[in-house]
């Protein structure tokens, strides 16, 4: 499986996804936010989290409009596998790509700390390796994870099973604790929440392990 | 010519800032704050002389980048 890492001025979760890749067996480039062209033979596009451009603007919206990105979009309209955590979901949501918008927590603060997440759906290259309803603990860290969306909006996803992931216990005044969305093609997914923090026993847990392997098995079927 | 732009979060979306902004006033003795919406002023220098010209460039600029039409409303003040 040949996968990409975008690297964005501020991105700061690059090296993890790359390494979180890598070990499930993903041959990785990491790709500079000026270069026009996605490598060739992709199967997988990773925007990684981090403070894209400074979070100037809006959180993502610079990063959303780089040369780069409109690759990742071409790419995805080809029905290329995409994948946006935390700054990556502000990313991807600024393209289009997923509906929504994230705005500052509901709290306000900024919050780092672990958080179960409840498995909404197996239906997607991504979840494949969890069972329905299995909870989870993934490490979060953002200031603006509000995940924003018209009530209607939000109960098409569910009724789509176009909602990955949600918070046990709602940390951001998320819609609905929605943590985690797929496209309509099921092949483009943005969360707040970063499995790739916790995928290696070195890091504490690997409840994000399951979230690469069954990526990169699923991937490899198609 | 200077065009002004006003972004502000749609009426509906709940301003998590504004709110704060509004407690704040609150323990300082400010009783008759209702509400606080809070927002961003963009200004820019243009080249262009053309009133009208400027105003569809500059609205273009805000369906591409400047505001995030999910979220947030704009308004284009041209002097």
């Amino acid at each position: 499986m040949r996968a990409a890492v975008i690297q964005f001025p501020g991105s700061n979760c690059d090296r993890d996804m790359s390494v979180a890749l890598n070990a499930a067996g993903a041959d990785v480039t990491m790709v500079w936010h000026k270069n026009t062209d996605l490598p060739d033979g992709l199967d997988f596009v990773a925007i990684p989290g981090g403070f894209s451009f400074g979070d100037y603007l809006r959180v993502g919206a610079i990063a959303a409009r780089s040369p780069i990105c409109q690759s990742v979009v071409a790419f995805a309209n080809r029905g290329g596998y995409v994948f946006g955590v935390c700054n990556g979901f502000q990313v991807l949501t600024e393209t289009g790509l997923l509906p929504g918008a994230l705005l500052r927590n509901a709290g306000l603060k900024y919050i780092c700390k672990h958080v179960e997440l409840n498995v909404e759906t197996t239906q997607s290259a991504y979840t494949s390796a969890y069972k329905t309803d299995q909870s989870i603990t993934i490490p979060i860290a953002h200031h603006d994870g509000n995940y924003n969306l018209d009530d209607a909006d939000a109960q098409a996803l569910f009724d789509q099973d176009r909602v990955a992931f949600t918070y046990a216990d709602n940390p951001n005044g998320s819609v609905r604790s929605i943590a985690g969305v797929l496209s309509e093609n099921r092949r483009v997914l943005g969360m707040m929440p970063h499995p790739e923090r916790l995928a290696d026993p070195a890091q504490g847990g690997t409840d994000g392990q399951p979230f690469f392997a069954g990526l990169i098995n699923q991937i490899a079927k198609v | 010519m200077k065009a002004r732009v006003y972004v502000m979060l749609k009426t509906g979306v709940l301003d998590p800032q504004g709110e704060a902004v509004r407690h704040a006033l609150g323990a300082l003795g400010f009783d008759g704050v209702q509400g606080v919406r809070q927002g961003k002023v963009i200004e820019l220098d243009l080249a262009a002389t053309d009133k009208s010209a400027a105003e569809v460039e500059v609205k273009e600029m805000c369906e591409k980048l400047l505001a995030n039409t999910v979220i947030e409303s704009y308004q284009i003040e041209l002097s």
